[in-house]
């Protein structure tokens, strides 16, 4: 099985998607970043997905859970690079990642959370 | 459907041997019909090859026109079908002229009146009946083809993604929405923002004279899919009796933002982009 790196920046964790995603690879990615977010009290991760081009249900749901389980270490969540298709898909599966915010690109999605760590701080 | 060497000429022989002259006379009959709008030569060239192709069936009734010894025939009467639809022939006159050959030919068996030769005629009336029934159902499919053509063609043309300011597309959508209309313009408006980086879209339906359920459903979707790739989406330009139709339908737009103009909509997205636009005070 192969594990997807999860990547520390400043207070920011990134967690690149390279791989064509399998359930097992999807649960590992699930515990391996809670530990990383408590071991490194980062305020933030951001999920790039602009290599994937096929999703499901579970994949679709693994957003969800991923913002879910950061929010419980205060940390935001930010998707970036989903693709048309993808977006699609998502759509017509009927999930609307509520709560789960999205940006356009990378550079995009670490001025987002840049901002929403600035407002915690002060 | 043999005939005795000796009691009787077989029809395929006979046509043979008198390619020549029927060739020409058919060319003749069929020219007088176009009334010049095809010339001798270029129908000679195509009768020519009809013929060759046509010469080892002529035994047959037609009934069988699917089968492996028909393929050349076939393709041959599907190209010249394409080609005259294409030069603005009417099926009648496509159909008419493998029809004629049924006269020319007629004409070089009147003075026989061997039954056998009857009765190969008669078989070969068939074919061609079923020949030329084949070049209408080809006249059919290449119009279809065309129209096909023509309705994608006109799919991509209406459904322009303009790049309004740095940061901002812009979808004025003009005619009837339907759902595969709606469909286009999500793709190609979520593959636009992918490539201009933009972070605002504006879907303006000044141009939209109905809405259905099913449209606001997918105009809906383009929303939220835009959203998910971390895109905002505006619409503007909602008729009156638009907004009193979705109203009555019940539809939801939720925390989508609505604005009356595409001015207006412009405005916001600029403002969201954090542009100001100041008038100058040199007037």
């Amino acid at each position: 099985m192969e594990r997807v790196p999860i990547l520390k920046i400043g207070g920011l964790l990134l967690v690149s998607i390279q791989i064509d995603l399998q359930d097992q690879s999807v649960l590992a990615l699930q515990e391996d970043l809670a530990e990383k977010i408590s071991a490194t009290g980062a305020h933030g991760v951001i999920i790039d997905i602009s290599a994937v081009e096929i999703v499901d249900s579970f994949i679709g749901r693994m957003f969800a859970t991923i913002a879910g389980i950061s929010r419980l270490f205060d940390a935001d969540t930010v998707v970036v690079g989903m693709r048309p298709a993808v977006a699609i898909t998502l759509v017509e599966l009927g999930l609307t990642l509520g709560g789960v915010r999205t940006a356009l690109d990378l550079e995009r999605g670490m001025k987002i959370l840049g901002q929403l760590g600035r407002g915690r701080d002060s | 459907m043999t005939v005795d060497a000796g009691r009787a000429q077989n029809l395929t022989d006979l046509m043979r041997d008198s390619a020549e002259p029927l060739i020409d006379e058919w060319v003749g009959v069929v020219a007088a019909l176009l009334r010049g709008r095809s010339t001798k030569t270029e129908l000679e060239a195509d009768f020519r090859e009809f013929f060759a192709a046509l010469l080892p069936v002529v035994g047959s009734d037609g009934k069988d026109i699917g089968g492996p010894e028909f393929t050349d025939l076939r393709a041959f009467l599907e190209e010249y079908s394409r080609s005259r639809v294409r030069a603005g022939f009417t099926p009648t006159e496509t159909a008419s002229s493998v029809f004629s050959l049924k006269r020319v030919v007629f004409d070089l068996t009147e003075s026989s009146d061997d039954p056998q030769m009857f009765r190969q005629l008669m078989a070969f009336s068939g074919l061609l009946d079923a020949l030329g029934l084949l070049t209408f159902e080809s006249f059919a499919r290449v119009r279809e083809e065309i129209i096909r053509e023509q309705s994608e063609q006109l799919l991509e043309l209406t459904t322009p993604v303009v790049k309004v300011w740095e940061g901002v597309l812009a979808v004025p959508l003009v005619g009837t929405l339907d759902s595969a209309r709606t469909q286009v313009v999500m793709e190609k408006l979520l593959e636009a923002l992918v490539e201009t980086g933009s972070e605002h879209a504006i879907i303006d339906i000044t141009g939209v004279f109905a809405v259905d359920t099913q449209v606001a459903q997918h105009l809906l979707k383009t929303v939220v899919a835009a959203r998910l790739m971390g895109a905002e989406c505006i619409v503007s330009g909602i008729r009156p009796q638009i907004a009193q139709t979705i109203v009555a339908l019940g539809i939801e737009f939720g925390d989508i933002v609505t604005k009356a103009s595409l001015a207006d909509a412009l405005r916001h997205a600029l403002r969201r982009e954090g542009v100001d636009v100041v008038r100058s005070e040199i007037a």
